[in-house]
């Protein structure tokens, strides 16, 4: 169902030299962006001015001043220091739920590519959870569960472990029939010596892409279902709750509700702009 | 094999329906209790319960719901006391309305740029394609949704905000109530829907065999129709499944921020307040409907593939 | 080949270059001048990377990938396709030259019906009819010996085998009876036995229809027998031209001569003296009725597809079994059986006389460090993440428990023995050329210390030269270590350099067991004669000489109900009694055949005695 991106011959008819050149400053620009966010998640809120629910304006929705750098929110509190803590749990959570699909999926993966009646039942498995379309899995568990940040993680984990588990599984059975593992076989190697020595460490660079890809899923579907009040729930705020409460500052083209907009699209352009450009840009991408 | 395609899906279907079920008895408390609320008496809810059937074990209760499910009978919501397919019908045609026209303008436009991008690789309008396409599919909907209504509907008023109004006297009207949602819907199917298309065509365009058309001196459209699309259907028809899936995702944030008086406004309200027979039916009926997709995009790979189809 | 006349084909000073990713340009093909005279055939011959295929693709104005004509002119019938726009050379390419691909399978699209891309070029060019262009296909199929001809059309490319593929992608290429045609190792990816009906096809048409042809492959043996003329290639640059007898009997460069004496015939190598042994001791392996085969297995414990159907075989101490027969014969399952990687449905494998588990995880380590494996193709079969060093380590470790120094100093001297520097132990698999990729596999095999090494086409994939060097240190490493060889090869050249004993496998049943010496005798099974007669020799003039009486057909049958395997293609065969009963076992000297004939019966039948047997 999905697709392994493909890693074949880079494409060459046109001038390679600025195709590199062009590789090289979406790679510089796309991983600066993603540096600037994780160390804004760090130690952003340690110098956040005010504390993220202080009302500190009178005026909502006020521009930005020498105060108040990027105004005010629909309350009349400070848009940078919401920015600031609303980054750290966007940031968090995403890379929580990455990680833990990301393990949970290549884990499995592995034992499926390993062993015949082990596939068959993770695949079936995995199949059915990813039968369901990522945001509405989100909204029933949710709807049963309620919405704890516990949950959230999760969720995203549960809702995009299918697909690290497909493409490490796709993954590891294209070299787990290559004749260098027949030999380790052969050899009368065991399984975990020849999943861990021989299969994955060439796995690491694909799946390092898997990971990047699937953290833009993850930080966009979070911010869907915030958006949707159903995601991080006040008093706490992440991106997508940010732009949901100040939505109604669209009007007036607040900074209340377009930096959090911004904030997100920078997030998943930048990782998508690394992946793209250490995979060659030979990346079909698919949002599921 | 198709009936093995078919059969495997009606196994996911079943074994979904288990998952969703099961979501149920994770609810803290039960159906009961949201029913009546904190200060209900102890019999109050005795009673309810025999009458919900709650009281039984919960395979029993399963079944139950599966046959009913199955008989048409999709319960009762736990809030208005209405039955679900009543509350449904109507906001389930609404989405359909609004699902079947993006996909009627997306699919086939998806379709061209993607083969155009392939066709033209390196080209200008191909980096900007890609650019695009990049861009839209790492931006959530709802942030493509605001930005179009900051422009047209605050900055520009061509469009309005909100969709709510159900009155199409003229065919005026039914653009403006569409417009804006169906672009907003149709820029995020198409962003995937485009890359997976070019990226097909342009494994079967580097193939030998386009390389050994092209040195039997055939012309660089037949190249394209006769020989690399025929080889990329199958992909192409899974990525358009896969893009109408995330349409029926997608269609809940558009709905929700234009107003649009479909399913989603239903599903999100019936979270919020936790109607899970209602959200249960709902996540079944998306279910279904992605895996009758994928499932026939499959069949439509299977039939065009002289290798699997003579077997 | 008048000597007056223009040309048909005119390359000067040649040069194309390819821009590598940090945008520098790189020649690989340099200062290239060569003619082609109308009605004659050039064949271009160099090893792989030599810039063959590059040439004869800009005899069509094509370069692949980021690839371009840099210098000089590229002249055929007239035109100057390094000039030309694209628009035109698409006028000219299928109609004025065509094209015929190395592997057939894959220049064929899977989609459409064979007869739709047989004439495509008629049509795009407007030339004829559908109609038209139909009957003159069936024409092409009747006169490349294709079977059915009038119905092969219809099928898809892959209800086709490779042969016959070959040949229809031929009939494609001079549908538009165009002034040259380009064959690009067209014979590569076949067996033997249907790369000499191939070979047939091909030279019959050229004669008949007088076509023009540039004829690209590494086989020297079968470009003496297609072409008029030889430019031998190396690194992008020519090294000789001249008429094949010219380059065949009077090399001038010293490559040439390498090259053609890498192509001659080989020598048989004294057998080895056998080592010390005590009468009643068992051989070091030997395999009794083995059955294997794929899916699942029925009632009676059989497998539902039968690959290996009753080998039986033994090997003593430091003895080469050889194992030959075509693709598909089951020669690789036959190790995978050895190594424990297939467990048989029946039979069993003995080692010292103990007989081993089918399974792996059944033997035990001593069992598993004694028979090792190695590939054919070295690419796959080193981890290119593991470096050299830590490669050949393992088994040191695994079966030695060697660490530190005393692996290091073991590795370096398992470098030294397959004659590798020491230094390569730090670098990883992709830093290394096919022959070195191949030495490395050979020394993570031996550093188990095995008794027996299971060579599973190890040569196929090198250059002749590079090849011939690694066959000449697997024959040094038997006599220093007495090492013995399960030796899979479909050449049965090398077979013959090599093994002490041969098994000639035909559809997973042994049809032949020879001794060295027997196999050099007159009397063979048809199907090991088909075999041997196969082989194309280093003279002009071995093709129309060759005895195809020994076969009609390159295909097997569809399925096998009972009887010989091979009756369909035998054409000494006894209908009646050869596809009924299964054929009787005979016994000679040093040799076992499975035929109904018997060695009498074979004797007596006119072409398998008088039949040129090979040098
Ligand atoms: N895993 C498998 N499942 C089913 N059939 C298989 C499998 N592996 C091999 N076969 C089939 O078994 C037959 C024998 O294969 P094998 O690899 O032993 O042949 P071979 O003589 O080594 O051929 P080659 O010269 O091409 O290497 C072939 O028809 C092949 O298609
Ligand atoms: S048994 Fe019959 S068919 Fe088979 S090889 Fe011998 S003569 Fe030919
Ligand atoms: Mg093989």
């Amino acid at each position: 169902m999905n697709t392994v991106p493909k890693s074949g011959v880079p494409y060459g008819a046109q001038a390679p030299k600025v195709r590199r050149r062009r590789m090289n400053v979406s790679l510089l620009l796309g991983g600066a962006t993603i540096i600037f966010w994780l160390i804004v998640a760090l130690v952003g809120p340690m110098v956040a001015p005010h504390a993220p629910g202080q009302v500190v304006d009178l005026d909502v929705f006020s521009p930005a001043s020498s105060t108040l750098p990027l105004g005010s929110d629909y309350l009349g509190r400070d848009v940078l220091s919401r920015m600031l803590i609303a980054s750290r749990f966007t940031v968090s959570i995403a890379l929580l739920a990455t990680l833990l699909a990301a393990t949970v999926g290549v884990f499995c993966g592995l034992l499926a590519a390993s062993s015949g009646w082990v596939d068959a039942i993770f695949s079936k498995l995995f199949d059915t959870l990813s039968a369901v379309p990522s945001l509405m899995f989100g909204l029933v568990v949710i709807g049963s569960l309620g919405a704890s940040i516990p949950v959230l993680v999760g969720t995203l984990a549960t809702v995009y472990s299918p697909g690290a588990f497909r493409t490490s599984r796709a993954l590891a059975r294209n070299i787990a029939v290559l004749d260098f593992v027949t030999v380790a076989r052969a050899r009368g190697e065991t399984l975990p010596y020849i999943v861990l020595r021989e299969i994955l460490p060439n796995l690491v660079g694909p799946l390092a892409a898997d990971f990047g890809l699937r953290f833009v899923f993850v930080t966009l579907l979070l911010s869907g279902l915030s958006f949707l009040g159903l995601g991080v729930q006040p008093p706490n705020a992440d991106l997508g709750a940010l732009v949901r409460e100040n939505i109604a500052g669209l009007g007036f083209g607040a900074a209340a509700v377009l930096v959090p907009t911004f904030a997100i699209a920078s997030l998943t352009i930048g990782m998508n702009m690394v992946i793209d450009a250490v995979s060659g840009g030979r990346r079909a991408g698919g949002r599921r | 094999m198709i009936a093995k395609r078919v059969g495997g899906a009606l196994l996911t279907l079943f074994l979904l329906s288990l998952v969703v079920f099961a979501m149920s008895l994770l609810m803290g408390g039960d159906a009961a209790e949201a029913m009546l609320g904190q200060n209900a008496t102890p019999e109050a809810l005795a009673g309810l319960r025999a009458a919900m059937h709650l009281d039984q074990p919960s395979w029993q209760r399963y079944l139950g719901w599966l046959g009913g499910l199955l008989r048409g009978d999709l319960g009762v919501s736990l809030i208005t006391k209405l039955p679900v397919s009543t509350l449904l019908a109507p906001r389930l045609l609404a989405s359909l309305q609004l699902a079947g026209l993006t996909a009627a303008v997306s699919v086939p436009l998806a379709l061209f740029l993607g083969i155009l991008a392939a066709v033209r690789r390196g080209s200008l309008l191909d980096r900007v394609i890609s650019m695009a396409t990049i861009g839209v599919v790492s931006v959530p909907e709802f942030v493509i949704a605001t930005l179009m209504v900051l422009i047209f509907a605050v900055r520009l008023h061509w469009l309005p905000a909100l969709s709510s109004s159900r009155d199409f006297s003229s065919l005026h009207d039914v653009v403006r109530v569409f417009t804006m949602p169906v672009i907003c819907l149709a820029c995020v199917v198409m962003a995937q829907m485009i890359r997976m298309t070019r990226a097909a065509v342009c494994d079967a365009l580097d193939s030998s065999y386009v390389e050994a058309a092209r040195l039997k001196g055939v012309p660089p459209r037949r190249l394209v129709l006769g020989h690399a699309l025929p080889n990329a259907i199958g992909p192409i028809v899974n990525a358009v499944a896969l893009s109408l899936s995330v349409l029926l995702g997608g269609v809940i944030v558009i709905e929700v921020i234009f107003n649009y008086p479909g399913v989603a406004r239903l599903m999100v309200d019936a979270v919020s307040t936790r109607d899970l027979p209602l959200i249960q039916t709902v996540a079944m009926i998306f279910s279904a409907a992605y895996l009758m997709l994928v499932t026939s995009a499959d069949i439509v790979a299977i039939l065009c593939n002289p290798r699997l189809r003579h077997r | 080949m008048s000597l007056s006349g223009d040309p048909l084909v005119r390359l000067t000073g040649l040069e194309i270059s390819v821009r590598d990713a940090q945008g520098q340009d790189k020649i690989i093909v340099r200062d290239i001048s060569l003619e082609v005279q109308p009605g004659e055939v050039l064949a271009l011959i160099g090893e792989s990377g030599s810039g063959k295929t590059t040439i004869a693709l800009s005899m069509l104005g094509y370069t692949r990938g980021a690839c371009r004509i840099s210098d000089g002119t590229v002249e055929v019938a007239g035109h100057r396709l390094d000039s030309l726009p694209e628009a035109r050379l698409q006028g000219l390419r299928g109609r004025v030259v065509s094209y015929v691909a190395q592997s057939a399978a894959a220049a064929f699209n899977p989609m459409l019906p064979i007869m739709r891309q047989v004439i495509e070029p008629a049509l795009v060019h407007g030339l004829m009819t559908r109609e038209a262009a139909e009957d003159k296909a069936r024409g092409l199929f009747r006169a490349l010996a294709l079977p059915r001809p009038d119905t092969v059309g219809d099928r898809y490319p892959h209800q086709v085998s490779g042969g016959q593929l070959q040949r229809l992608m031929a009939a494609m290429a001079l549908i538009t009876d165009p002034a040259l045609v380009i064959f690009d190792e067209p014979t590569t990816a076949l067996d033997v036995t249907t790369q000499i009906e191939v070979l047939k096809a091909f030279k019959a048409v050229v004669r008949d229809l007088g076509t023009t042809a540039v004829y690209v492959s590494h086989d020297l043996a079968v470009v003496a027998q297609i072409a008029d003329r030889i430019c031998v290639l190396r690194d992008g640059m020519v090294q000789e031209q001249g008429r094949v007898e010219e380059i065949l009997f009077h090399p001038r460069q010293d490559y040439t001569r390498a090259l053609v004496a890498a192509a001659a015939a080989r020598v048989p190598a004294a057998p080895m003296p056998d080592l010390p042994r005590d009468a009643g001791d068992p051989p070091l392996i030997q395999m009794r009725d083995v059955v294997a085969g794929y899916g699942g297995v029925d009632a009676q414990g059989n497998p539902q597809v039968r690959i290996l159907d009753g080998v039986s075989f033994a090997i003593e101490r430091g003895k080469v079994l050889g194992v030959i027969g075509e693709s598909g014969s089951g020669k690789s399952t036959l190790a995978r059986v050895v190594a424990g990687l297939h467990a048989p449905a029946s039979g069993r494998v003995n080692l010292d006389g103990y007989t081993l588990e089918g399974e792996i995880r059944h033997r035990d380590k001593e069992q598993l460090r004694r028979v090792q494996l190695v590939f054919q193709n070295a690419d796959t079969a080193l981890n290119p993440a593991v470096s050299v060093g830590e490669a050949i380590g393992r088994p040191l470790t695994f079966f030695h428990a060697l660490r530190g120094a005393d692996r290091k100093a073991e590795v370096a001297r398992l470098l030294d023995l397959v004659r590798l520097p020491a230094a390569l132990a730090g670098r990883l698999p992709g830093e290394l050329s096919g022959g070195q990729k191949q030495r490395v596999n050979l020394a993570r095999a031996l550093a188990a210390r095995p008794d027996l090494l299971l060579c599973d086409e190890v040569t196929s994939a090198l250059d002749p030269v590079v090849a011939e060097a690694v066959l000449d240190l697997l024959i040094d490493l038997r006599r220093e270590l007495g090492l013995a060889y399960m030796f899979i090869t479909h050449d049965i050249g090398i077979v013959r350099a090599i093994a002490d004993e041969v098994m000639v496998l035909y559809g997973g049943v042994p049809v032949e067991l020879a001794s060295h010496e027997a196999l050099e005798g007159p009397l063979h099974h048809p199907y090991t004669r088909l075999l041997m007669a196969s082989v194309p020799e280093l003279r002009p003039g071995w093709l129309e000489a060759a005895n195809s009486a020994f076969s009609c057909g390159s295909t097997p049958g569809a399925g096998h109900a009972a009887g010989c395997r091979f009756f369909q293609r035998c054409a000494v065969s006894h209908p009646g009694l050869c596809d009924v009963l299964d054929p009787a076992v005979h016994v000679g000297a040093g040799q076992t055949i499975a035929c109904h004939r018997g060695f009498d019966g074979l004797q007596a039948t006119p072409g398998i005695a008088q039949g040129a047997i090979p040098a």
